[in-house]
């Protein structure tokens, strides 16, 4: 069986950002080390439950697990380890906001094995970060990245966004020239979706903010790529580009239906056909764990044609798309015999190509990815 | 018991919408004593939500009561409810021929409304005696006097001894059950004669088949009996006779001058038509029964199964809707664009999307339902006179000599202060001014002339719109006028779209198109590719728009705990996918039909 992946959610953040629907909230002491508690039971109960997995990437992400004091991520580090049985070389990442991290936490999360950092960079212009409601500035950035690099860390990612509040196509632009001076090995790059529910989209439903016209957005989309490339980049996945070999494998694991574990507050597991996903309330979550059990809320089936759909949803988000042998050995059928009509079709209005053997998205089926995904869908 | 026929009291009530009709039926039966307090459902004449929630009356139906009077002696009144909107003026028509009396409610702070005199006009038709009622009395702002002499002015009708009622509180009713005993005749009709009985109203349920209301005028009907429909021709064995109350009651017979219910194993609903006469097979009656017509429909539309659904599943349930419905009629017709459908006769704009709407809820059907359109005449170069209701079916330019269009007269009462926007309104619509009443120094009655056609594209909505929903209406088909109209098809992505195709008034067809491509951008999804819309009339193009393409459709993020939602969101796209038409390479989602009549603001 291939080895598992185990994400752990930290749910807390100094203060939520303008456009994020994600679980977090602005967490005391207290609750803090109460939750690590429950994160340790859980990561125990899992590791039974599952029959002590081999775990090839642990992902801490949230929230902000860099809110966390240090000795908590060392904690659920030796959690993971005595629970599970951690490969060797395993890839840990740890998601990092600026402004949250100093030089002890740095170090710390060397020591406890984490070896890939994320920082959330977002942008360079303190101008949008202010207006999307982030806690930093461009120049704790540098100073984040500085940090992460004196104490170690020689795998690191930046997450961009691009297509925000008032961001011309020029700002992006000048966002990636700063920060490819960081020299990072990895950069995800996000349009922003405005999430029902966000502060920023109840600002746009007012008319408060205007945000960069479709043209646009893709313009900074396919711009921003272009130049990530003529710097060493590789894009691999719709969002995602990297220096040859740092190619995130926890993510991967996602992308191809691997198997994988989530730890805390509403994260997921998608373990044995199953998907499951825990509570997203503390006292939930918290009175589940108190009676000796996985903190579930609900499960689903993917097994069939739901199993066969999320295989190439997610695996047509790769560069590489779909090796149309592996989806053959895996679920038996011809695939072009199957969805030879579709593919057709959208390989005649340019959104997939066949090649070698797989089947991916084009340029421009990279902007239109989900009109080919639905046709997945059983 | 068997009450003799001088005690029975035939009537119905008749009102403009929100007078206090249904509220009054209510005090009626109450007062009765029929039914239980508990058994009162609120309105218990209205039989369905939607009549409920648009507060209309659709269908009819007949309740029978009791009633003690100061005499002393027992009556029975059978209370026959019509429906309150112009569309349905025959089957108003048809319940009041079933009557010898009508009870004429006026609201006392609104006064005479436009149904309130297209109603009246329909008794007086029948011959029956109507009996003004003032109601609302209770009101701060009612003024009775006034409303009298209104009534007195305007109808004609006798009314300074109206009873001056509250519906709602019961205030004076009693009055009006008296006022019924003394002024509504009693029937006439030999119960010895040949059978000749009304059918006033009929519906189907899968248990009896169909189910008539009828009134009898002569002779009687009972179980066992070979009874023939006289307009259809076709003869049935009765299985049941009896009288509705709160349910129905079965009865040995039905006499002459009685009011009640029939069933006869009728299975094919077309054969127990509103207004047919029903007779004794073996002795009929020598003449039916006047006033019998198979209705004419004023308004088509086409109606298609939308993605997914049955063609056969349609045409059952409009031919189960046709039971209770003389009115609607229907015949297959095929669209380039949607397939195999319907052509439908409606009575008017308000039948339409009731039927439409019971197709959609009872019947729980997709359907999609193209814009109205009306009948023209056209008469061609060879001399050969063609009725066309579907666009599509008009002949080439060069066979056209000249063609004519229905034109309605009009009757819009309305407070003085909307006069102006009115005209307006009747202007623009290609409408003739004929006059103008004063009913008393703010209320008057506008007389227009106008193009059915444009009345049935939003008159309504803009009228409503344009006087806050103060000015009333009503219209009858006036005749044909010749006019000079054109056909103006739709091109979606340079492909004629004939379900959008519309026949229209030459100087309305740029206004128009216009409209209807700025519309259908809004409403069909963009494509990967740029859309032209365009109206065009012949070769010649006169609007266009277009839709943009397509240029981001992506999630950005999709991690662990993306996955399941995002899924959802991608089916629920395949969803929104499925809902739509094919049309070349373009996806129209199906309400884009309706689009093209919707009522714009500006």
């Amino acid at each position: 069986m291939e080895k598992a992946g185990l994400y752990i959610h930290i749910p807390f953040c100094e203060r939520k950002c303008h456009y994020c629907d994600f679980t977090s909230v602005a967490g005391n002491k207290d609750l803090m080390d109460r939750y690590v508690g429950y994160l340790l039971r859980e990561l125990s109960l899992a590791s039974s439950t599952y029959g002590k997995p081999n775990i090839g990437t642990v992902f801490i992400g949230g929230g902000t697990p860099s809110v966390l004091h240090e000795d908590d991520i060392s904690k659920i580090m030796d959690g993971v380890r005595s629970n599970f049985t951690l490969d060797s070389n395993a890839e840990v990442t740890i998601e990092i906001n600026p402004g949250t991290l100093t030089m002890e936490k740095a170090k710390s999360y060397r020591e406890s094995g984490i070896n890939r950092a994320s920082v959330g960079i977002q942008s360079m212009n303190d101008g949008v970060l202010k207006r999307i409601g982030r806690i930093h500035t461009g120049e704790q950035v540098e100073n984040t990245i500085g940090n992460l690099r004196k104490a170690g860390f020689e795998n690191i990612n930046g997450d961009l966004m691009f297509g925000l509040p008032h961001q011309s196509i020029g700002d992006f632009m000048e966002t990636l020239e700063k920060t490819i001076i960081f020299d990072l090995e990895h950069i995800s790059m996000y349009g922003l979706i405005l999430e029902e529910d966000t502060l920023l989209h109840n600002w746009y439903s007012r008319g408060l903010v205007t945000m960069p016209a479709e043209d646009e957005e893709r313009d900074m989309y396919h711009r921003g790529i272009e130049f990530l490339e003529s710097k060493g980049f590789r894009q691999y996945e719709i969002s995602n580009l990297a220096r040859e070999g740092f190619e995130c494998r926890h993510n991967l694991g996602y992308w191809r239906l691997n198997p994988y574990i989530g730890a805390g507050l509403s994260s997921h597991s998608s373990m044995g056909g199953k998907r499951h996903w825990n509570y997203t309330s503390f006292g939930n979550y918290f009175k589940k764990l108190d009676e000796e059990d996985l903190p579930i809320e609900g499960v689903e089936d993917i097994l069939g044609d739901l199993e066969e759909a999320e295989f190439l949803i997610l695996g047509i988000r790769l560069n590489d798309g779909i090796a149309i042998d592996d989806y053959e050995k895996r679920f038996g059928y011809s695939f072009m015999g199957k969805y030879g009509k579709v593919v057709r079709r959208h390989e005649i209005s340019g959104l997939v190509e066949l090649i070698d053997g797989r089947i991916r998205l084009t340029r421009k089926g990279m902007d239109l990815s989900n009109q080919v995904e639905i046709d997945f869908l059983p | 018991m068997r009450i003799k026929q001088e005690n029975i009291r035939n009537f119905s009530i008749i009102a403009h919408i929100d007078h206090g009709k249904s509220t009054l039926a209510d005090r009626l039966i109450e007062m009765t004593g029929m039914l239980t307090s508990r058994e009162m459902q609120e309105q218990v004449l209205d039989k369905m939500d939607l009549e409920r929630e648009r507060g209309i009356t659709i269908k009819l139906k007949a309740v029978r009561l009791v009633y003690k009077a100061k005499d002393g002696q027992e009556y029975v009144f059978n209370l026959i409810d019509t429906p309150g909107h112009v569309d349905f003026n025959y089957e108003v028509s048809r319940s009041l021929a079933a009557c010898e009396g009508a009870v004429l409610v006026v609201d006392a702070t609104q006064g005479v409304e436009a149904q309130t005199l297209a109603n009246v006009y329909l008794a007086i038709d029948q011959d029956l005696e109507i009996l003004p009622v003032i109601n609302k009395i209770d009101l701060p702002s009612a003024r009775p006097q006034e409303i009298i002499d209104e009534i007195e002015d305007i109808i004609g009708i006798e009314s300074h001894d109206a009873p001056l009622i509250s519906a709602k509180d019961g205030l004076n009713v009693e009055q009006v059950l008296e006022e019924i005993v003394k002024k509504v005749p009693a029937p006439k009709g030999d119960p010895k004669a040949p059978l000749k009985a009304l059918i006033f109203d009929s519906y189907y349920d899968s248990y009896k088949g169909v189910t008539c209301y009828i009134r009898v005028f002569e002779g009687q009907v009972k179980p066992g009996m070979m009874v023939k429909m006289m307009a259809t021709g076709k003869s049935f064995e009765v299985t049941e006779v009896g009288i509705n109350t709160s349910k129905h009651i079965p009865l040995d017979s039905l006499s002459a001058g009685e009011v009640g219910y029939l069933t006869a194993s009728i299975k094919n609903v077309k054969e127990a038509r509103v207004g047919d006469t029903i007779t004794d097979t073996k002795h009929p009656t020598a003449e039916p029964l006047p006033g019998y017509k198979k209705v004419i429909p004023m308004v088509y539309c086409g109606i298609y199964p939308a993605e997914g659904e049955d063609f056969n599943t349609v045409r059952d349930a409009l031919e189960k809707l046709q039971v209770n419905d003389a009115a609607l009629v229907f015949e297959p017709e095929t669209s380039v664009a949607l397939g195999f459908g319907f052509r439908c006769g409606f009575l008017g704009l308000l039948h339409m999307e009731i039927i439409q709407e019971r197709l959609e809820r009872e019947f729980d059907l997709n359907i999609i339902t193209t814009a109205p359109s009306v009948i023209y005449r056209v008469t061609k170069t060879s001399g050969e006179v063609m009725e066309i209701q579907n666009p599509s079916n008009l002949p080439a330019p060069a066979e056209i000599d000249f063609m004519e269009e229905p034109i309605v007269s009009a009757n819009i009462m309305t407070p003085t202060e909307y006069v102006g926007a009115i005209m307006e309104l009747c202007q623009n619509k290609r409408g003739t001014f004929k006059n103008m009443e004063y009913l008393e120094e703010t209320r008057v009655v506008l007389h227009y002339d106008l193009p059915l056609n444009e009345v049935i594209y939003d008159f309504f909505d803009a009228l409503k719109s344009k006087t806050r929903g103060y000015a009333s209406f009503d219209y009858e088909l006036k005749g044909y006028q010749q006019s000079e109209l054109v056909k103006m098809d739709i091109l979606i992505n340079s492909e004629l779209v004939d379900a959008f195709s519309l026949i229209v008034h030459e100087d309305k067809a740029y206004e128009r198109g216009r409209t209807i491509a700025e519309r259908l951008v809004d409403v069909i999804p963009r494509h990967q590719f740029a859309v032209p819309i365009q109206a065009a009339i012949g070769s010649k193009i006169i609007a266009r728009e277009t839709i943009r393409a397509l240029r981001k459709d992506v999630l950005a993020k999709c991690y662990g705990g993306d996955i399941s939602r995002k899924r959802k969101l991608l089916e629920k796209q395949k969803e929104g996918k499925k809902r739509m038409r094919q049309i070349g390479s373009v996806e129209v989602p199906q309400e884009a039909f309706l689009t093209v009549l919707k009522y714009d603001e500006k």
